[in-house]
C-alpha cells in the first residue's frame, strides 16, 4: 500500500528547472575568444590558440551547466557545442578555399584572359585560357554524352527489369567497384585502348572523354538507381492498370517522376569529373593552341593547364593558374545552380 | 459495354506458395460484386488476378480459367496489356501521377496508349470522365493544377475518372474507400451505384455495411486455417448473403462473431 503522503509526492513533479541564462553560450564564447586573444598576445601560434579557445568553450559551458541544470542539460550543451564545432571544421576549409581562389584569381580575369589562347603569333601578344575553357567544355560534354545514356539505362535495367536477379547483383557489385577506380587507372585504360586501336602517341579530346566517362558512369548509375527506387510502385501499377506497356510506363511515368533527382545526380557526376587532371594528362595531352576537334590532336583542359602553370612556378604563370581555378569553380557552381533550378522545375508539384 | 466474368478452378500462387485455391464464380455483367473476408484471405490477390496485375509481382502466377466476353484471360498468346485496357482498376491508396495536372491525369490512359488526341476530343473525355466520377464541379476551374493537390477523397475520385476515361468493360476496386473519411466514402458509394449501368464492377471491401449497401452479389473468402490457402466460401446475392447465408462461417463472419 502506498500512503497518501507518497502519492502526493509522486503526483507533484516540478516542471520548472533552473536554467542557465539565455546568453550563457555567448558569454562563454566571449571568454573563450578573450582567452584565445590573450594566448596570441603571449606569442602562441594562431592554430593552437584557436584550438585551445574552442576546447575551453566546449569544457566550460557544460561544466557551468552541470552545476546549474544537471546532467541532462550539460550533455545537451556539450553535444550542441560538438556539433557546431564539427560543422565549423567542415565549413572553414571550404570557405577559406573559395575565398583564396576568388581573391587570387578574380583579379586576373578580363576579356583578353578569356578570349586568347597560349599560342602566340607575335612575341608581345597577351595570353589567355580560352583553349583550356574550350577543352574542358568539349571533353566534359563528351564524357556526359557517353555516360548519361549508358548510366541511366543501366540503372533502368537494374531497377525495372533486373529486380535483384543474379545479373543485376553482379552489375551492382561491378558498379560499386568502378566507383572506387583511381582516376589514373581510368586514364591508363583509355590510353591503352586508343593506343591499341590507333597506334602509339595517339592523343585526343575524345580519349579524355572516354576516360572521364569511366569515372562518371558509376556515379550516374548509382544516383539514377536511388531515384528510380524512390518512385512508388503504386504509380507503376496505376499505369499498368490503365493498359500501359511496361516500357511506356517507364518512359512516361517513372522517369518524369524521378527526373529532378536524376538530373541532379548527373550534374554532380559532371562536377566530379570536370576537375580531373591525371587521366587527361595521359590521353588528352596538353597544347597551347585552341583545338575544336575532339577526335584529333591534343586538347588542354583547365585542371591540366593549372597543373602545367603550377609546374612552371613563375609569377605570371601562377596568376594564370589562379585565374583558371577561379573559372573552373565558376563553371562548377553554374552547373550546380542549373541542376538545382532544373530539379525544381521537374520535381513533382503539389497544390 | 459491360461484360460478365466466368471464373473456373482458379489457383493463385506467390512463387511456390498457394495463396488462393479452387475459386469458381460467375460475376454478372452490369452488377456490383463485392468480396469480403478477413485480412490475408486472398480477396485482393484474386481481384488482381482478374486483370493480370497479379503477375506484376516477381514469381507470382495464376492457374485456371478466367473468361471475359468469351475469351480466357490466361489463354496462350493473350497480351496482359490488352487485358488491362479492358479491365480497369482502382487501388486502395489514391495514386494520381505526381508529374501531371488533373487534366493530364484523366487523359493519362488515353495519351499513354493511343498517342495524340484532338483538343476538343480530349476536353470532352475529361469532362465526361470527371462528371462520371462526380468530381467535375469541384475541379473544373483548376484542371491545370497538379492532381496531388486534391484531398484524399478527391484524389481517389480522380483515379476513378482516370480508370473510366479509357472505357473499360470491367472496373475493379481494391478497398477504394479504406483510406477515406465517411463523406468521401459516401460520395464514392453513390458513384459506384451510378457506374454500374456502364461497367461491371468488382469491389473488395473490409466494411460489411459497405458491401451490403453497394453490391448486388457478394463473395465471402476465408482461410481454411492459418497457413492454408484462402478459398471462396460462399457466393450469393447480397440480400441472401446478409439475411440467410448458406454457410455457417459466413454468418459468423457477417454477424461479427469472428474476424
Amino acid at each position: 500500500m502506498t500512503t497518501v503522503q507518497e502519492v502526493q509526492e509522486r503526483v507533484h513533479i516540478p516542471l520548472v528547472h533552473p536554467r542557465l541564462p539565455r546568453t550563457a553560450p555567448v558569454i562563454v564564447a566571449g571568454i573563450a575568444v578573450a582567452l584565445g586573444l590573450l594566448l596570441l598576445v603571449l606569442g602562441m601560434g594562431l592554430v593552437p590558440a584557436v584550438v585551445i579557445a574552442a576546447v575551453a568553450h566546449l569544457v566550460v559551458l557544460p561544466l557551468w551547466s552541470v552545476f546549474v541544470e544537471g546532467r541532462r542539460g550539460a550533455t545537451d550543451r556539450m553535444m550542441t557545442g560538438l556539433i557546431w564545432a564539427t560543422f565549423l571544421v567542415a565549413v572553414v576549409p571550404l570557405v577559406s578555399l573559395l575565398w583564396r581562389v576568388v581573391a587570387k584569381g578574380a583579379g586576373r580575369i578580363d576579356g583578353t584572359f578569356l578570349s586568347y589562347s597560349f599560342f602566340k603569333t607575335q612575341v608581345d601578344q597577351p595570353v589567355g585560357i580560352y583553349h583550356a575553357i574550350i577543352g574542358t567544355l568539349i571533353i566534359t560534354i563528351g564524357a556526359a554524352v557517353i555516360s548519361v545514356p549508358v548510366g541511366v539505362m543501366a540503372a533502368i535495367y537494374l531497377v525495372e527489369y533486373g529486380k535483384k536477379n543474379k545479373l543485376a547483383k553482379a552489375i551492382t557489385f561491378l558498379v560499386d567497384v568502378m566507383t572506387g577506380i583511381p582516376s589514373i587507372v581510368a586514364g591508363l585504360f583509355a590510353f591503352a585502348v586508343f593506343t591499341l586501336v590507333f597506334g602509339p602517341a595517339y592523343v585526343s579530346g575524345f580519349g579524355g572523354s572516354v576516360a572521364l566517362s569511366l569515372l562518371m558512369i558509376p556515379i550516374v548509375v548509382r544516383a539514377t538507381e536511388e531515384m528510380l527506387m524512390l518512385v512508388p510502385d503504386d504509380l507503376r501499377e496505376a499505369a499498368y492498370a490503365l493498359g500501359t506497356p511496361k516500357w511506356k510506363t517507364i518512359v512516361r511515368i517513372v522517369l518524369p517522376t524521378a527526373l529532378g533527382g536524376i538530373l541532379t545526380g548527373i550534374t554532380l557526376a559532371t562536377s566530379r569529373v570536370i576537375g580531373e587532371t591525371a587521366p587527361l594528362l595521359l590521353i588528352a595531352g596538353a597544347t597551347d593552341r585552341t583545338n575544336m576537334n575532339p577526335f584529333d590532336g591534343a586538347m588542354t583542359t583547365l585542371p591540366v593547364l593549372i597543373y602545367g602553370q603550377n609546374l612552371r612556378g613563375d609569377a605570371p604563370a601562377e596568376a594564370i593558374a589562379w585565374g583558371a581555378a577561379f573559372i573552373l569553380i565558376i563553371i562548377v557552381m553554374v552547373l550546380n545552380l542549373v541542376a538545382r533550378i532544373v530539379g525544381k522545375i521537374f520535381a513533382p508539384k503539389k497544390g | 459495354m459491360s461484360k460478365s466474368i466466368d471464373v473456373s478452378d482458379v489457383n493463385i500462387y506467390y512463387g511456390d506458395f498457394l495463396a488462393v485455391q479452387g475459386v469458381n464464380m460467375s460475376i454478372r455483367a452490369g452488377a456490383v460484386t463485392a468480396f469480403i473476408g478477413p485480412s490475408g484471405c486472398g480477396k485482393s490477390t484474386f481481384l488482381r488476378s482478374l486483370n493480370r496485375m497479379h503477375e506484376v509481382i516477381p514469381g507470382a502466377r495464376v492457374e485456371g480459367k478466367i473468361v471475359v466476353d468469351g475469351q480466357d484471360l490466361y489463354g496462350p498468346g493473350v497480351d496482359p496489356v490488352a487485358v488491362r485496357r479492358q479491365v480497369g482498376m482502382v487501388f486502395q491508396r489514391p495514386n494520381p501521377f505526381p508529374t501531371m495536372s488533373i487534366y493530364d491525369n484523366v487523359l493519362a490512359g488515353l495519351k499513354l496508349n493511343a498517342g495524340k488526341l484532338k483538343k476538343s476530343e480530349a476536353d470532352a473525355v475529361v469532362e465526361k470522365s470527371l462528371r462520371g466520377a462526380n468530381l467535375w464541379n469541384e475541379v473544373k476551374d483548376r484542371l491545370n493544377k497538379p492532381g496531388m493537390g486534391l484531398s484524399g477523397g478527391q484524389q481517389q475520385r480522380l483515379c476513378i475518372a482516370r480508370a473510366i476515361a479509357v472505357e473499360p468493360q470491367v472496373l475493379l476496386m481494391d478497398e477504394p474507400c479504406s483510406a477515406l473519411d465517411p463523406i468521401s466514402t459516401s460520395a464514392i458509394e453513390d458513384l459506384i451505384h451510378e457506374l454500374k449501368d456502364e461497367f461491371t464492377i468488382v469491389i473488395v471491401t473490409h466494411n460489411m455495411q459497405q458491401a451490403a449497401r453497394v453490391s448486388d452479389d457478394t463473395g465471402f473468402f476465408n482461410l481454411k486455417a492459418t497457413g492454408e490457402p484462402g478459398h471462396l466460401v460462399e457466393f450469393n446475392p447480397t440480400k441472401k448473403m446478409f439475411a440467410n447465408p448458406d454457410d455457417p462461417s459466413t454468418e459468423a463472419y457477417i454477424s461479427g462473431r469472428f474476424g
